[in-house]
């Protein structure tokens, strides 16, 4: 073990999924034409003012409820100063001193299965900014345009305290938070479309130290891999400076994806003065416990409470529950099949292995697949039946999911009714007998293994159609 | 008299009776305009033709036999930091000289739902900053009553466009003063109602959480019949009242009897011209003859609200001014090379030396370290100056002062003595503070300049301020007064 222990804190951004944005009517729509979801109001032109969507309060009152959080009963807004191009009025409507929820938690857990609480420090509510396209960097004739699409989407910061100690614990909270997130379903949390952003502070102590050491913020992470491998490049160049007598400065630095390595942006001393002040065009929001209330009961049974329930009322393995509630949908499509097919464990054997296993090597997800769980609950139904074998089901599930089409119809379209019919079987083992004296001297003279090489002959005839069960008992019988 | 020296309810009295038609009133004051906007310079954009187009739209109602409502055909000029579709509005700076919004002002959509004839855009302090009108980047506009006189401000352009008959009325906005003061100095009725009153959507801002709109007008009939018209909820403003407001016509009664005024001491101490100190005197005479009982009274934390104001209104200013970077719109410098070189230049052309220096002030206050020095400790000396007018409500329905110190002073006199020109301010902006409403009035003459009176009340009492100035203004003829430079033309 490393003399050195990091700790790691993380700002994550997520942009909410209302209709309109934070302080206007305009919609919050992914991409278009650029300026097309622009209005006075969000284009800060003169004489406008904000006017606060109620539905962004409410979904952060469900953020900070989901973390554990205590929401306020009074907040306000803040301005935030810098001036920046992609930021129309130079300034951010933020929360500053009175965020709306703070003081939460949220439980992960560390490589080893250990449990971690890592703190949350504070919610808040806040607009988003434009964006920036550089066009012709390389030449002297160099300029930049500007889109304000996503200028007044609403934002939620959600900051931690420094209570991760590894790369794979930051990775396991950003994983945890995006899944709580989504089954509040404020937002979509896609981290490579922007609307799920993360910072994090880290700085490195000798173990069993109190104090913190010096931090650098890291940007620029674009994917939950970019966290864990920046993370891990800045703990290393940090104790790597300390070993080397060197001190760590206090400044923002940037993650280069491409060279895998972080980048000195800014230092302490050039750090902005935001000249934060109490936003004067908003009126300070008042929150009233039958507000909270409210919000509380419209709150969905979140993942930790619905992997428990899972292994109390399905009987199913801890890994199984947790990999099912991982995502909110991934949960319903289970939990809807086996309302249809009730032998749990075998649902969960069939979504966690032959459905994710298809979902990823089609870069897919769960809301896109076009085998719906009651298809696959009526499949399992027809093994059961006898209609189709185990080993079959795979491929009549495969050729489902690439059509869409219901197990029944497979079947039919491809023959591979299974073949449960003792006439038909004991014809075709007779077939094999004849043609395998070999293995079927074997046998009689005591070798049990040649019963498996004649089971095998006997599904090949039948191009894997003949029921097992059956094969074996007639073959048994048939060579006693 | 001209059609264009006549008020607005004399002029809709006309319109029903069908004495006069719109466009004629609308001629009226587009002649006066011809004749004395060389030397008034009160105006930055004239509407001329969809001026006259709305006149005849409201005649053409008349003659159908429609009703129309209290202001339909009247001619009213804006100032320029009122935001007009398709119309320039330049806030009197270099910064805005070709921004044309795309929206209208809540206050603008208002008076066009009443028919109302814009005449055209008015002249004003750089962002509503200053006293005299003088900070304007394109024109010095003259105090009607002496050319050699500054019209007061910021709203100087539509005081002295009211005064001069080159607008029957006009709206104005007030971060400390900014209506009352060229009210009082240019011999009109201007009203800065309380803060939440009018919205301020489309009114660009100065320091939000100080600005109001008003209206000026030749009397205190007119007064209420605009602000009736601009007030009331607007769900694009958060900070706009979300009641219903009454109907300030209802106020115009001539009764003061047994009303209670204070006279704050702090208001006649040092700095006040004794000259207008005798006009006031009067003025209090004329309202214990109408029943008034009116005492002497105290707000303890007058001397402090010049500084709190130059603390709080600055800072506000320094960050709604931080949009004007050459991006979007407006003034931008050419060759930047590159995007803070364009910020920087584009910002230390594009605006004058008070808003600079305000917008330094204010930066100044908000930044770390200094904070809690300056901004917070002026927050909280707000808090005192608004529990000195609480104390004093709880005796008085209202309270009256002079609007300002002196009568309009000369040109150049103060504009390179900061702290003497924001004195002219001192009985206006401790009301912004407090977030009141105060109306000043026509309560006299000294050497042929007009003296302001000022009526200031508790929250939402602007019925009684109404009333109190209408009886006092009743018994008086200040009102009706007209200045030389408009009798030199005639």
């Amino acid at each position: 073990m490393s003399k050195y222990e990091p700790v790691i804190g993380l700002e994550v951004h997520v942009e909410l999924q209302t209709a309109s944005k934070i302080f206007c009517h305009s919609s919050t729509t992914f991409g278009g034409d650029p300026n097309h979801h622009v209005c006075p109001v969000c284009l800060g032109l003169p004489g406008t003012l904000p006017v606060l969507n109620r539905k962004v309060v409410e979904a952060a009152i469900m953020i900070g409820l989901a973390l554990n959080c205590s929401v306020a009963r009074f907040c306000k807004f803040d301005r935030k100063h810098y001036f920046y191009p992609d930021l129309p009025k130079n300034y951010q409507i933020s929360q500053y001193d009175l965020p709306i929820a703070d003081n939460g938690y949220l439980d992960v857990q560390d490589e080893d299965g250990n449990p971690v609480r890592v703190g949350i420090t504070r919610v808040h509510m806040e607009e988003d900014a434009g964006k920036l396209i550089h066009q012709n960097t390389d030449d002297t004739t160099s300029y930049s345009l500007v889109d304000y699409n996503r200028t007044g989407v609403p934002l939620l910061e959600i900051v931690s305290e420094p209570d991760m100690h590894s790369p794979a614990e930051a990775r396991a909270y950003l994983d945890k938070l995006k899944t709580i997130i989504q089954y509040t379903g404020v937002s979509d949390c896609r981290m490579e479309e922007g609307s799920l952003r993360c910072d994090a502070n880290i700085s490195v102590r000798l173990r069993g130290s109190q104090t913190l050491g010096t931090k650098t913020e890291i940007k620029n992470m674009n994917s939950f891999r970019a966290l864990q491998k920046a993370v891990q490049f800045e703990i290393n160049r940090q104790i790597e400076c300390l070993e080397t007598g060197q001190r760590i400065v206090q400044e923002t630095r940037a993650w280069d994806e491409v060279e895998g390595v972080t980048l000195a942006m800014r230092s302490k001393e050039e750090a902005h003065d935001y000249r934060y002040f109490p936003e004067p065009d908003l009126v300070p929001i008042v929150i009233s416990p039958s507000w909270i209330e409210e919000i509380t009961r419209q709150l969905p049974e979140l993942p930790d409470a619905r992997c428990q329930r899972f292994i109390d009322d399905y009987q199913i393995p801890a890994y199984d529950a947790g990999v099912l509630t991982g995502s909110r949908e991934l949960g319903d499509y289970y939990e809807e099949c086996v309302e249809i097919y009730p032998q749990a464990k075998t649902v969960s054997n069939w979504v966690m292995g032959e459905l994710l296993r298809l979902l990823n090597d089609t870069n897919s997800e769960i809301g896109e697949s076009r085998v719906g769980p009651r298809q696959l609950g009526e499949m399992l139904t027809l093994i059961d039946k006898g209609i189709i074998s185990g080993k079959l089901a795979k491929e009549v599930f495969g050729e489902m999911f690439r059509t869409g089409k219901d197990a029944e119809r497979v079947i039919k379209e491809k023959g591979l009714e299974q073949i449960s019919d003792e006439a038909s079987i004991n014809a075709v083992i007779e077939r094999v007998i004849a043609s395998h004296p070999g293995p079927v001297a074997d046998y009689r003279a005591g070798k049990d293994r040649a019963l498996g090489f004649l089971v095998g002959q006997i599904m090949k005839e039948t191009r894997g159609k003949a029921n097992p069960g059956l094969v074996n008992e007639l073959l048994k019988n048939r060579l006693h | 008299m001209e059609l264009c020296e006549l008020t607005a309810n004399e002029l809709h009295r006309m319109l029903t009776n069908k004495d006069v038609r719109a466009e004629e009133i609308c001629l009226s004051v587009f002649e006066r305009i011809g004749k004395t906007e060389n030397q008034v310079k009160a105006y930055l954009a004239l509407h001329h033709g969809e001026a006259l187009e709305q006149a005849r739209a409201v005649d053409r109602k008349i003659a159908k036999g429609e009703e129309i409502s209290p202001l339909a055909g009247i001619p009213v000029a804006l100032k320029d930091n009122l935001c007009t579709r398709g119309h320039r509005t330049t806030c009197g700076s270099k910064i805005l000289y070709n921004f044309v919004p795309p929206y209208n002002a809540t206050v603008v959509d208002r008076l066009n739902e009443q028919e109302v004839v814009v005449i055209g855009k008015t002249n004003m302090d750089e962002f509503a900053m200053g006293s005299s009108t003088e900070n304007s980047a394109y024109q010095q506009t003259c105090n009607p009553w002496n050319p050699e006189c500054v019209p007061g401000g910021s709203s100087g352009g539509s005081a002295a466009a009211v005064a001069s008959g080159e607008a029957i009325c006009a709206l104005g906005s007030d971060t400390g003063g900014s209506i009352r003061q060229p009210a009082a100095f240019c011999g009109v009725v201007g009203m800065k109602p309380t803060y939440g009153t009018v919205s301020r959507y489309g009114l660009v801002a100065f320091a939000s959480s100080l600005d109001q709109i008003g209206p000026l007008s030749k009397d205190v009939t007119d007064c209420a019949l605009m602000l009736n018209a601009i007030c009331g909820h607007d769900p694009m403003d958060s900070t706009s009242v979300p009641t219903e407001l009454p109907d300030y016509r209802g106020a115009l009664v001539t009764d003061i009897d047994g009303f209670r005024i204070g006279i704050p001491a702090e208001y006649f101490a040092a700095g006040l011209d004794d000259r207008v100190r005798r006009v006031i005197e009067e003025a209090i005479t004329v309202l214990e003859q109408c029943g008034a009982r009116v005492e002497e009274t105290t707000l303890p934390h007058t001397e402090y609200a010049l500084p709190t104001y130059y603390i709080i209104a600055p800072a506000e200013a320094s960050s709604n001014l931080a949009r004007y970077d050459g991006v979007r719109y407006g003034y931008r410098v050419e060759d930047a090379k590159d995007v803070l070189d364009m910020f920087s230049r584009t910002r230390s052309q594009g605006f004058g030396a008070e808003v600079k220096r305000r917008v330094m002030l204010g930066t100044y206050a908000l930044s770390a370290g200094y904070y809690d020095a300056y901004y917070l400790k002026a927050l909280k000396v707000r808090a005192l100056i608004r529990r000195d007018f609480e104390r004093a409500f709880e005796k008085y329905d209202c309270l009256i002062s002079p609007t300002t110190p002196s009568t309009a002073f000369k040109f150049g006199e103060k504009v390179d003595d900061p702290v003497t020109m924001y004195l002219s301010d001192v009985f206006t902006l401790a009301v912004n503070l407090a977030g009141l409403p105060g109306v000043s009035i026509p309560a006299g003459f000294v050497d042929g300049m007009p003296v302001g009176l000022q009526f200031i009340g508790k929250p939402f009492s602007e019925s009684t301020l109404l009333r109190a100035a209408y009886t006092f203004e009743q018994s008086t003829t200040h009102h009706l007064k007209r200045p030389s430079l408009t009798r030199e033309v005639e």
